[in-house]
């Protein structure tokens, strides 16, 4: 009995350790300014997340191999398009370090918003993206306000309600 | 104790995170199998497609023509020709990061029906790194017998499969698979049958009048790791290893290592390599001393000491990498196995010339063709 | 054997209860390659299913070749 339950206490301390370390403060967090940044975009140009306070923000994290982020982007690009002339602006953030398979997925998927590359994955880890792909609504006070992991269909529902409610603030 | 596992998992989905669906699909393929004198060919028809967002249907449709003159057949019939359709459908339903999978297959040929229910759970965990996969099987058999129309003979099996796949770095994934699978009622061939020594100086043989000393149930384990390695210029090798045991005591032994190429030009290019090893069972001997030698006493080549190997080739090329209309993607296969069999202690008892038990070890070549298009819309 | 089937359950088990707090070491957005087709334990079905049956028709041996994960990782 007793051989196998040493290995097993070691298996299961190792596990507890492993929980232990896991819960690190978080540097995203609700109701707290939402990390700058500055990224080249698709342009060409720097776009820098503080130069755009005053209006509302939905960062989108996103990469050309993830099949929910194709289904999502065109309606992200609808809700740029339905809210833009009242202070509001998609940024979609492609997370490869390579971003020419991105390039080639905008040309069959084009939107209208500023795309950035983040391919040093700087602004994903300050982030904490942990899902594909991550959405985060920034108010036009640079604070976040809302974040979403992963996408289903419906999600663009959830998100057009806190632009909406963002943009009347 | 399956069933609390099986608890758990259901009770740990959250709403939050979410797997994705299979993608959805169509291939058509031809098949064929050429060796041993034995040709088998045929299509397979898959048509995979989401209805709604939350579930996935997928049907096969799958027939072998079969034309034998196998060594068994050559031995104690004549040549035949056969046909086996099977078809099968299956639905997945994906809740939270869970997907649960139902899946039923009709086989049906002139002398041996199958159907077989599967049902599996499939679970993501550990920011999607970690999947573990438990499945069963039910299946329902009825064995005939060309000559005996009133001849049907149930078979029941049932399937037990777990899984785990890991990611371990973003170039390296490892899985686990552990199948334990039950059979129950008429398990051997009604057509072959065993041989044992006959003549004044034992030196010919008799086939026995009935093959029907099979024990009626097997149980067997497979367990096999599997790993996968991503290569810098887009290329892929992997590697896997699978023991298997059974109640009859057949042991054997599965080692195969693959690689896998691309091309920017859409093309990739596989080459595999399978190398199998196998023990008899306990009751197989290619010739007994006499009829009632043992309880239990087998010929199929299949529960012999034998050795196998398989060299295969594959080129794919993407011939829709724009999409076209409501298509996404396309492309067009051909795969190519070539397979040799040889036999430590199965003879070719159809030799001529020989004493009986000193014939040549069997041994034989086969290949498989597979010629398929696929369509993802 | 027997040992062997306790351990995977067990292992399963404690994967449920303490995964919770465990951080992914690879994060989503460096999944790029494990998302490639290429890297799918099952990129082909048909074919796979076929050659599959292919071996299991001639061989003493049966079972264990299941598998399903990596890929995406998305949602």
């Amino acid at each position: 009995m007793t051989r196998t339950a040493i290995p097993m206490l070691r298996l299961l301390a190792v596990l507890l350790l492993g929980l232990g370390l896991a819960t690190s403060a978080p540097a995203l967090e609700q109701s707290k300014p939402a990390p700058n940044f500055t990224l080249k975009s698709a342009g060409g140009e720097n776009v820098k997340l503080s130069e755009l306070r005053g209006q509302v923000v939905l960062i989108n994290f996103w990469a050309s191999w993830c099949g929910p982020c194709r289904q999502e982007m065109p309606l992200l690009d609808a809700l740029h398009q339905r809210y833009k002339s009242l202070g509001f602006t998609v940024l979609g953030v492609n997370v490869e370090q390579d971003p020419a398979k991105a390039r080639q997925m905008l040309e069959d998927i084009p939107v209208s918003f500023p795309v950035l590359f983040d391919t040093r994955n700087q602004v994903s880890e300050a982030y904490q993206v942990d899902a594909m792909p991550s959405t985060v609504i920034v108010d036009r006070d640079g604070v976040v306000r809302y974040i979403h992991k992963g996408y289903v269909p419906g999600d663009e529902n959830k998100y057009q309600a806190v632009v909406r409610k963002l943009i009347r603030e | 104790m399956r069933r609390l596992i099986v608890g758990l998992l259901l009770g740990s989905v959250t709403a939050a995170q979410a797997a994705v669906l299979p993608e959805d699909r169509a291939d058509a393929m031809y098949h064929e199998y050429s060796g041993g004198g034995v040709t088998v060919n045929g299509p397979s028809i898959l048509v995979r497609k989401k209805v709604g967002d939350n579930v996935s249907v997928v049907g096969n449709y799958y027939v072998d023509s079969v034309s034998s003159a196998s060594i068994d057949v050559k031995l104690s019939a004549s040549k035949y020709t056969e046909r086996r359709t099977e078809r099968t459908l299956g639905v997945d339903y994906l809740r939270g990061n869970a997907i649960m999978s139902l899946s039923y297959t009709n086989s049906v040929e002139s002398d041996y029906d199958a159907n077989t229910a599967n049902v599996s759970i499939s679970q993501d965990m550990f920011g999607d790194l970690t999947t573990v996969t438990l499945g069963f099987g039910r299946g329902w058999d009825t064995v005939g017998q060309s000559t005996d129309p009133s001849f049907k003979e149930p078979v029941d099996r049932r399937n037990y499969r777990l899984g785990l796949s890991q990611i371990l770095t973003k170039n390296l994934i490892l899985s686990l698979n552990y199948e334990a699978i039950t059979d129950e009622g008429l398990l051997n061939n009604p057509y072959r049958s065993y041989r044992f020594y006959s003549g004044p100086s034992n030196d010919q043989f008799q086939l026995a009048s009935e093959n029907f000393k099979y024990p009626n149930t097997r149980t067997s384990g497979a367990a096999r790791i599997s790993l996968k390695y991503y290569l810098p210029w887009r290329g892929a090798v992997h590697g896997s290893y699978r023991y298997f045991s059974d109640t009859w005591g057949i042991q054997a032994d599965t080692y195969e290592a693959g690689y896998t190429h691309t091309l920017d030009s859409g093309w990739v290019l596989d080459f595999k390599y399978r190398y199998y090893t196998q023990t008899k069972a306990d009751f197989y001997a290619d010739i007994f001393p006499r009829e009632d030698a043992q309880n239990f006493m087998a010929r199929d080549k299949e529960l012999s000491t034998y050795q196998a190997q398989t060299v295969g080739f594959g080129v794919s090329y993407d011939f829709l990498r724009n999409g076209w209309g409501f298509l996404d993607r396309g492309s067009l296969n051909l795969d190519f196995d070539h397979m040799r069999f040889h036999y430590d202690n199965f003879r070719d008892a159809t030799a001529a010339g020989y004493d009986a038990g000193q014939e040549p070890l069997y041994e034989f070549s086969a290949n498989v063709t597979r010629a398929f298009i696929s369509l993802w819309y | 054997m027997k040992r062997l089937i306790a351990l995977a359950m067990l292992t399963a088990t404690m994967t449920v209860l303490g995964g919770c707090g465990v951080k992914p070491w690879v994060k989503p957005y460096e999944r790029a390659h494990l998302a490639d087709p290429i890297m799918s334990w099952n990129r082909d079905p048909v074919a796979q299913a076929y050659i599959d049956h292919v071996y299991d028709a001639r061989e003493g041996a049966r079972g264990g070749l299941g598998a399903s994960g990596g890929g995406c990782g998305c949602n």
